[in-house]
């Protein structure tokens, strides 16, 4: 998977934020290949979630270029980004608790459609046909990842492994062309860690392409093509996953900080 | 010049009443997130319990200990009134709220607001009341050119002392750091060991206490009081509030100091009809270009 | 087993529809039972469950702090006024128009101060409504009248048949309310309404999944602000006169009410919540001056009991 890589769909150029006085992010370049499943790892406080909240519209970048499929995203909006193509999910899950874990994922399907105040008021013709369409839609969501018998239950009222699928269904009915996923193994017991790690390659056959934040080395090893690791706002080291596994750097890093941000 | 100095000290006293009450709102607000709208009628009540005592005392306090005395008196009964309705009200109208949510308890707080309002105009009647001319001291003083009158000055200088108290035990001593850490994290405060029930006991009662103090300052300055004045004032006061900063307790003092100036000068340069059109607007344009109030607000969200 | 629950819906769906039908019986015969005054009472209660529906629209769905509601309907009241005393405009013409005025003050005077959060917004819907209030009151340009308002105000008319009595006023408030309840259950219903309901949820999760949430956050206010500017006009044309007493912030509050006390989000509940703010004042006359005493009493009993509202709403019916 080293050679024969397809062309480039995200990329950060010298990619900078700062929260005051603090630099979260500094030169960041970072190269995300279609099709593949790509893993952002480092210690905590690298910047890594910083990375995807710019790249996902939700700070606007001090310096640098956020480039999607060829064009320009910095500083859009995110509901604009989601639109384009990427979808994200939580660190800390982030669902919409009192409401149904269909009315959830059909949160995703928002922006596939069109229906204004007046067509949803009178119902017309299209509106209908736009609702029965994203009903199917998130209805398959649903069931693709699992939960179709949780359809009228409240989000808030499901397990936390439950939710942490929800909240990727939710992500998966916005039709992207890049799943951003932040540490989505945490809170997993080993079991639904490999559940998940099977889940997120049967995905990538579909076309889709996924950047993971991770501490979990297991899922790691187990499912990246790619790996690219940042210590304090830069990248260090990138490469394949057994390659990173050896690096000198990479083990400095880890080991310089807290021993238990390495889970093995 | 002297109208600009006096102006400013009209502007000044005002904005102390605002900045007093805006402590004892911005206490709970920051605390519990609760928009205490029974503050504003808490600074009523102690207007009236003032007036009371001032005029069915007079014969025993004022007669003994003067003009003065009479106030005092009718100040302290006030404050140590308001403080135990301070608490009654948290018990039975916030306690069994506060795990519902903050929206149920903006309802509470406001039929607690009508429920105080409408005992006191039926105690009170729903006539003006107004603290008597011969019970309020009267002495006119010139400084410098400027016209000022004893009670204003005294006013003045007592409502800055206790600002000034209040900024030193909040910022200072490790009480107010508990009820600031109690403000901005109630959970972590508590397992650190900060005790929920102590900071509440003193929000509710210092805060309404002041708020008392303030009403009988108020009433004595301007000497005509009704039982609906507290919905104005509560409504400055939230407004200082969030001028300042949510949770920012030395930024409600100044926002209420900022808000009667602003008042005063609107008065004074534009009309006194659209001053508190001229405050708000003013409000608005601060908001918009420092959504987080003057003084900002110490959270920042992690996403 | 399958048989059972089938049976148990569709005997409840007919328990609904008897409950419809009573309902609707007693709403075409209450006013000819009784006076005008308790009719004029029944008009009053529409007036506030449109007011509610309209608030609901922000506070409700999209969970936005509005304590200024209340500058809405003013707007639409006085929009109405206005145009009709010095320009002779119907009233039936006025109500579009009304309705407009209102949703665009909400538009112009909302957009710049929408990214605003929580608590600061609601300062700023305070802020605004004590504006326009006081910009009433203090009768601009000689404009609104002052304190004594604009008086003179027409009845609305479609041609030939006029709107000029209780029960004829009493219907077209009750019309107007239906037809908002319908428009507002589809937009419950459809992406519009998931839109909102997800904003309240979890803002930042809402736009992170592709909802533009500052235009659906100005499209809830400007259409509750139409939607009162409705109830301004009619309330406008009944009432003959307007002033500026009957926006207050207390007005304002009353309404933010009538939403919590009915069940926020909840249609049935807000016009419930309406009938118990409305009707309040009609049930306890008798007890004269403690009247309010107890109403902020009830206030809090509620809250206490019952924090939900009394027909909260329910999720998982689409």
């Amino acid at each position: 998977m080293n050679q024969n890589r397809n062309e480039i769909v995200l990329q950060t150029q010298h990619l900078t934020k700062k929260f005051g006085g603090l630099t979260a992010v500094g030169q960041m370049d970072l190269k995300v290949h279609r099709g593949e499943i790509i893993s952002l790892i480092g210690p905590n406080g690298a910047g890594k979630t910083t990375v995807f909240n710019v790249v996902t519209g939700i700070y606007k970048p001090d310096a640098g270029n956020v480039i999607f499929n060829g064009e320009n995203i910095q500083g859009k909006k995110p509901h604009q980004i989601v639109a384009k193509g990427i979808a994200r999910t939580f660190q800390n899950i982030r669902l919409f608790p009192n409401m149904t874990c269909l009315e959830n994922i059909m949160a995703g399907q928002h922006c596939r459609g069109t229906a204004g105040v007046c067509a949803s008021i009178f119902r017309t013709f299209g509106q209908k046909q736009e609702e029965r369409r994203i009903k199917e839609i998130s209805e398959n969501c649903l069931r693709q990842i699992g939960l179709e018998k949780y359809k009228d239950e409240l989000a808030k009222n499901v397990s936390y492994g439950n939710q942490k699928m929800l909240e990727i269904g939710r992500a998966l009915a916005t039709h992207p062309k890049l799943l951003v996923l932040d540490e989505p193994s945490s809170g997993l017991n080993p079991r639904e860690s490999e559940d998940l790690i099977d889940f997120l390659k049967d995905l990538v056959k579909e076309d889709l392409t996924i950047l993971i934040i991770e501490h979990d080395m297991k899922v790691v090893m187990g499912i990246s093509d790619w790996v690219t690791v940042m210590d304090e706002g830069r990248k260090i080291a990138e490469g394949p996953p057994d390659k990173i596994y050896s690096d000198p750097l990479v083990i400095e890093a880890y080991l310089g900080k807290e021993e238990d941000d390495m889970e093995l | 010049m002297q109208v600009i100095i006096e102006q400013l000290i009209n502007g000044l006293t005002i904005g102390s009443f605002y900045a007093l009450i805006a402590l004892g709102y911005s206490m709970v607000y920051g605390v519990l997130k609760l928009i205490n709208f029974a503050h504003g009628d808490f600074f009523t009540l102690g207007s009236y319990i003032g007036y009371t005592i001032l005029v069915f005392g007079s014969a025993l306090v004022t007669s003994h200990f003067g003009l003065w005395g009479g106030l005092i008196a009718a100040t302290m009964v006030a404050a140590i009134s308001l403080a135990i309705v301070g608490i009654l009200v948290e018990r039975s109208a916030y306690r069994p709220i506060y795990a519902s949510g903050r929206l149920p308890a903006v309802v509470s707080a406001l039929g607690a607001s009508i429920l105080l309002q409408n005992a006191i105009m039926v105690i009170w009647g729903p006539r003006y009341q107004a603290y008597p001319a011969s019970l309020i001291p009267n002495i006119h003083l010139h400084l410098g050119g400027i016209h000022i009158t004893l009670l204003q000055l005294v006013i003045l200088i007592m409502s800055l002392c206790l600002l000034g108290i209040l900024y030193y035990v909040i910022q200072k001593t490790t009480f107010g750091a508990a009820i600031r850490a109690t403000a901005l994290d109630r959970d972590t405060a508590a397992l650190m060991g900060i005790n929920f029930n102590t900071v509440i006991l003193f929000i509710f009662t210092i805060g309404p206490a002041l708020g008392a103090v303030t009403g009988v300052m108020v009433g004595s300055y301007y000497r005509q009081i009704s039982f609906t004045m507290g919905w104005n004032y509560g409504l400055k006061a939230f407004t200082a509030t969030i001028l300042g900063g949510i949770g920012n307790l030395p930024g409600a003092m100044f926002g209420g100091l900022i808000l009667g100036v602003l008042e005063m000068l609107g008065c004074a340069y534009i009309s006194a009809a659209w001053k508190d059109v001229f405050v708000f607007l003013i409000l608005i344009l601060v908001l918009i270009f420092r959504p987080t109030g003057l003084f900002g607000e110490t959270i920042a969200e992690k996403v | 087993m399958k048989n059972n629950t089938s049976f148990k819906s569709v005997r409840k769906l007919t328990t609904d529809k008897i409950w419809l039908l009573v309902v609707l019986v007693l709403f075409f015969v209450y006013p000819f039972m009784v006076s005008n005054y308790y009719i004029d009472v029944a008009f009053f209660f529409g007036i506030y469950a449109l007011l509610g529906l309209s608030l609901n629209i922000v506070l409700g769905e999209v969970g936005l702090f509005d304590l200024g509601h209340a500058a809405f309907y003013a707007i639409g009241a006085y929009t109405t006024a206005i145009l009709n005393t010095r320009f002779g405009i119907p009233i039936i013409v006025l109500l579009p128009v009304s309705a407009f005025a209102a949703g665009l003050f909400a538009y112009v005077v909302c957009s710049p101060v929408i990214h605003l959060k929580g608590d600061y917004l609601c300062i700023v819907t305070i802020g605004m409504g004590e504006i326009v209030r006081l910009a009433l009151l203090n009768n601009p340009f000689d404009l609104t009248g002052g304190p004594n308002g604009v008086f003179g105000i027409d009845f609305p008319s479609f041609g030939i048949f006029e709107i000029d009595s209780s029960i004829k006023f009493y219907f077209l408030i009750w019309v107007v309310v239906a037809l908002g309840i319908i428009g507002l259950i589809q937009l419950q219903h459809s992406r519009i309404g998931r839109a909102w309901n997800c904003i309240r949820e979890d803002e930042i999760a809402a736009e992170a999944n592709g909802i533009d949430v500052r235009y659906y956050k100005l499209l809830a206010f400007v259409l509750g602000a139409a939607l009162a500017g409705v109830a301004g006009n009619i309330y406008a044309s009944k009432l003959m006169i307007v002033s500026p007493e009957s926006f207050s912030f207390m007005e304002s509050c009353m309404l933010f009410c009538i939403v919590l006390i009915g069940g926020m989000g909840s249609i049935p509940g807000v016009v419930i919540g309406a009938a118990a703010i409305s009707l309040f004042p009609e049930i306890f006359r008798p007890f004269a001056m403690y009247r309010m005493l107890i109403f902020g009493l009830v206030m809090i009993l509620m809250m206490i009991f019952r924090p939900g509202g009394i027909w909260p709403r329910k999720r998982g019916v689409i």
